[in-house]
């Protein structure tokens, strides 16, 4: 693997050996350092969980920050100062069940930063709970009788809200992944890299092997700028599309407030000020 | 006979009632600055009903040739625009009150507890104009000329009101509020009414200019304005009554002044969205209610894990749950106290009067940013929606002092010093990394699970309680500093205790205002425990000030004044128990 600027020396990560979320960690690496960006002008920001671990093995800025509301958290942190490239970062449980709501309305907002989701279809750090994106009859020891809810289908949920850029990858597959989210961070806009990640400790089901016998990447012909084509191929649930499903570039939550200037960077304006408060005497 | 107008000087109490969607806030707004503009002083509160149309609102408006601080009971001049709205208030009709309205809106039991009734057809009049929606301009004119107000402010003022709407909308008002005036001299021409109010005034013919020139300001817009002088140039908030005042307010202003106002999915987000915002380098506020606060605390918790500054707002309002939405309440202390899990250093300020609103609002950014922990802004939908007027805010002296620094590689954003104050770095600024963890952290930022680590964190953290210590506002002594009698109070009760005591002209009661009920001042300490009565005055159930006074100082108070049945403290109402009590 070749060295970038996001290298921690010696770092020991607290993951399971054959866990998707080392590999992850690598292609995003990759993926940022193809892009010039460098560790002063990224913030990770992440939610609780192992995937929301990521930051801490990154030589870069971090906001690591509490269950399920890493996105409220990044859409200020990009609101506050545009100059910083923020991507938040966690898992299916943090990022759809937990933080569910923020998913919804960071999409509808649209700020310019890239939101990775690590999904194995089950809770790794309390220990093999069913997740929203846990399939049909998967048992777990709370779930006794199998999964009975239906599982949330994120991309699906993100087309439907006219998301700005959507993928789907398997970390199986590292170099596409890599790809995959260079693009997803180049996008203008929010960004959703939904990636199937296997655990091998708590999901005996849905493996490496399962994963590649039931994945295939959409065809070259495939057009992304079609939203309900796109849609389409979300709700394809038996053999599951890998790639770019859908992009559409509109203004994002800066541009439509016309924010240029970072926040620690603004002088208030005392005389306008002022004048507002003389105004209340009339 | 002629009823005489007001029975007990030198203010007049008007109340205006009627329901939801009648326009009654615009009434409200047009009557009070058009008096203000007349050299009168004004105060005016409202209660309302958690509905869009119908219901029983009413608004008490005070206008005075002196300063007034407070809401009374007393009704001087009733003008009801339903009658179900004039019922609701009917406790408060005395003989010394005068109703003034239509037949159909005054039954004959109320009728018959005032003092007089006199039917004018307000809404005969507007229709003859055109419209029955033009009464209520019918009605400014009737009590503009009641207090002799200059007819060519309100009509300034009605075409500003109306003028988007056309000239032929701007010429019916003015002609409503005429045919108001006209009503009133036929009154007064018919011996029926003698006003007082507008005799003094004709009497001394000096108009105080220096009123003139002071601002009308309701407590959700003196926050608001204490924010944008704070330097807050973010707004996170779900729309929560009796909070949402102030999203509004900086949502006007925010493109003029730089602010992102953003109405968040929930509390949750609202909390998190101001965190981050800070981090970044911005100066965000979260403002909600007691239940959205409820929902913050999370967030709470994780400022003070990670060391962050935070300013929430909450205005309260009486629970628990989903309680009275639009009443008010002191119930929230100790909420705001102990809110968040772990124990860190918090500060909790707690404004009594519009200016303080301002004043404080502007200070908890700073503070905030200085001691990088939550501040928390306590206010009450009483001060939020109380209008009054007050001196222009001096922003002479105030700054935004921002206490960020630029880092150098190898920064560590917890360096432990001998303060507990780390300085703050944030990303993109400077050569250092910014590296901020929920979990349990070391010096650098990242996550530790070293138990000696742990203790030291956690005392480094708790150790900027003492800076903390030596920066606490000052609280407000009214009456004699040696009196026997030490009574406590906080918040919004700061102009109703001070309006009591002047009548009560007792030499024997000192009352101390807390504007800053955490970390409580040395002074606050001081006069309680050197009191020979210690009493409280809260507008809550259960004493939470005089809890956290015991806790500080192992003193019980002898007495104490509360209220929680959703209205605020009155006047006569503080007159009466501080008179039991003494």
């Amino acid at each position: 693997m070749k060295k970038t600027d996001f290298d921690i020396e010696g770092m020991e990560t607290a993951w399971c050996p054959g866990c998707g979320d080392h590999a992850i960690l690598s292609a995003l690496k990759a993926s940022l350092d193809n892009l010039g960006l460098t560790p002063g002008k990224l913030v990770m920001v992440s939610g609780i969980g192992q995937a929301a671990k990521i930051p801490q093995y990154f030589n870069t800025n971090y906001f690591n920050g509490l269950h399920g509301r890493a996105l409220p958290a990044a859409v200020a942190i990009k609101a506050s100062n545009p100059e910083l490239t923020v991507v938040a970062e966690s898992g299916d449980g943090d990022m759809y069940g937990e933080g569910g709501n923020h998913f919804i309305h960071t999409i509808r907002r649209n700020p310019d930063i890239t939101n990775i989701v690590h999904n194995n279809m089950v809770y790794g750090l309390t220990k093999g709970q069913a997740s929203p994106t846990s399939r049909r009859g998967f048992v777990t020891p709370v779930q006794v009788s199998g999964v009975m809810s239906e599982p949330f289908n994120p991309l699906a949920v993100a087309i439907s809200l006219d998301v700005s850029f959507v993928a789907r990858a398997f970390i199986g597959d590292q170099q596409r992944t890599s790809e995959i989210i260079e693009a997803a961070i180049k996008h203008r806009g929010y960004a959703l890299v939904d990636i199937f990640q296997p655990c091998p400790s708590f999901n005996k089901q849905n493996t490496y092997k399962w994963f590649r016998e039931n994945t295939y990447y959409l065809e070259d012909s495939f057009d992304s700028s079609e939203r309900l084509a796109a849609l389409g191929k979300a709700f394809q649930t038996d053999r599951l599309p890998l790639g770019i499903f859908y992009r559409n570039e509109k203004p994002t939550f800066t541009d439509n407030l016309r924010i240029k200037t970072p926040g620690y960077r603004k002088i208030v304006d005392f005389k306008r000020l002022n004048g507002l408060i003389s105004s209340l005497a009339s | 006979m002629t009823f005489s107008l007001p029975k007990k000087g030198p203010d007049i109490s008007i109340v205006i009632c009627g329901e939801a969607g009648q326009g009654i806030q615009t009434l409200e707004s047009l009557l009070t600055r058009t008096a203000k503009l007349s050299g009168y002083h004004v105060f005016s509160t409202k209660e309302y009903m958690s509905r869009v149309r119908g219901g029983s609102n009413s608004t008490s408006i005070r206008i005075s040739p002196e300063r007034v601080y407070a809401a009374v009971d007393r009704i001087d001049l009733l003008i009801p625009l339903t009658a179900a709205s004039a019922e609701r208030i009917k406790d408060r009709i005395t003989a010394d009150t005068l109703i003034i309205g239509e037949r159909k809106f005054v039954s004959e039991a109320l009728s018959r507890s005032s003092g007089e009734f006199i039917d004018i057809p307000f809404t005969e009049t507007a229709k003859k104009l055109g419209r029955s929606i033009y009464s209520n301009q019918v009605v400014l004119g009737l009590v503009a000329s009641l207090l002799a107000l200059d007819i060519n402010i309100l009509k300034a003022k009605l075409r500003a009101e109306f003028e988007d709407k056309g000239s032929e909308i701007v010429d019916i008002n003015i002609k409503a509020a005429h045919a108001g005036y006209s009503l009133y001299e036929g009154l007064i021409k018919d011996d029926k009414v003698i006003s007082e109010i507008k005799k003094a005034g004709e009497a001394t013919g000096d108009v105080p200019e220096e009123v003139k020139g002071e601002i009308v300001i309701s407590g959700a817009e003196a926050v608001g304005l204490g924010a944008i002088a704070g330097g807050c140039d973010f707004i996170a908030a779900y729309p929560m009554s009796p909070s949402t005042g102030v999203l509004t307010f900086l949502a006007k202003h925010a493109e003029e002044f730089g602010i992102v106002a953003e109405q968040c999915e929930d509390e949750i987000a609202g909390i998190n969205m101001a965190i981050g915002a800070w981090y970044a380098g911005g100066r965000a506020l979260a403002s909600t209610s007691g239940g959205g606060f409820a929902l913050m605390e999370e967030g709470v918790s994780l400022a003070a894990m990670i060391e962050s500054p935070v300013v929430v707002h909450i205005a309260q309002r009486p629970g628990p749950a989903t309680g009275l939405p639009t009443r008010t309440e002191q119930g929230d202390l100790e909420l705001a106290l102990y809110s968040g899990h772990g124990e860190f250093p918090r500060i909790i300020l707690a404004p009594g009067s519009a200016a303080e609103a301002f004043y404080l609002t502007q200070k908890a950014f700073n503070l905030a940013d200085r001691y990088q922990c939550p501040v928390f802004i306590l206010t009450d939908q009483y001060l939020m929606d109380t209008v009054t007027n007050t001196t222009p805010f001096d922003t002479g002296g105030l700054e935004v002092e921002r206490h960020i620094v630029k880092t150098e590689e190898g920064y560590k954003r917890y360096a432990l010093t001998d303060s507990g104050l780390s300085p703050r770095g944030i990303p993109g600024n400077g050569r250092g990394l910014v590296m901020v963890d929920s979990d349990e952290h070391d010096e650098d930022g990242r996550i530790t699970e070293d138990l000696s680590v742990r203790t030291t964190m956690v005392d480094k953290r708790l150790r900027r309680l003492t800076l903390i210590k030596e920066d606490i506002v000052e609280p407000t002594l009214i009456g004699d500093k040696d009196a026997k009698t030490v009574l406590v109070g906080w918040g919004s009760t700061l102009g109703v205790v001070r309006e009591a005591l002047t009548s009560i002209n007792s030499e024997d009661i000192l009352f101390v205002h807390i504007a800053q009920p955490y970390p409580l001042h040395q002074k606050v300490l001081e006069l309680v425990e050197g009191a020979g009565r210690f009493l409280v005055i809260e507008g809550n159930a259960t004493g939470q000030l005089a809890r956290l006074i015991k806790l500080e100082t192992g003193r019980e108070a002898d007495g104490k004044i509360l209220k929680y049945n959703g209205l605020q403290f009155t006047v006569e109402e503080v007159e009466e128990r501080i008179g039991e009590v003494l």
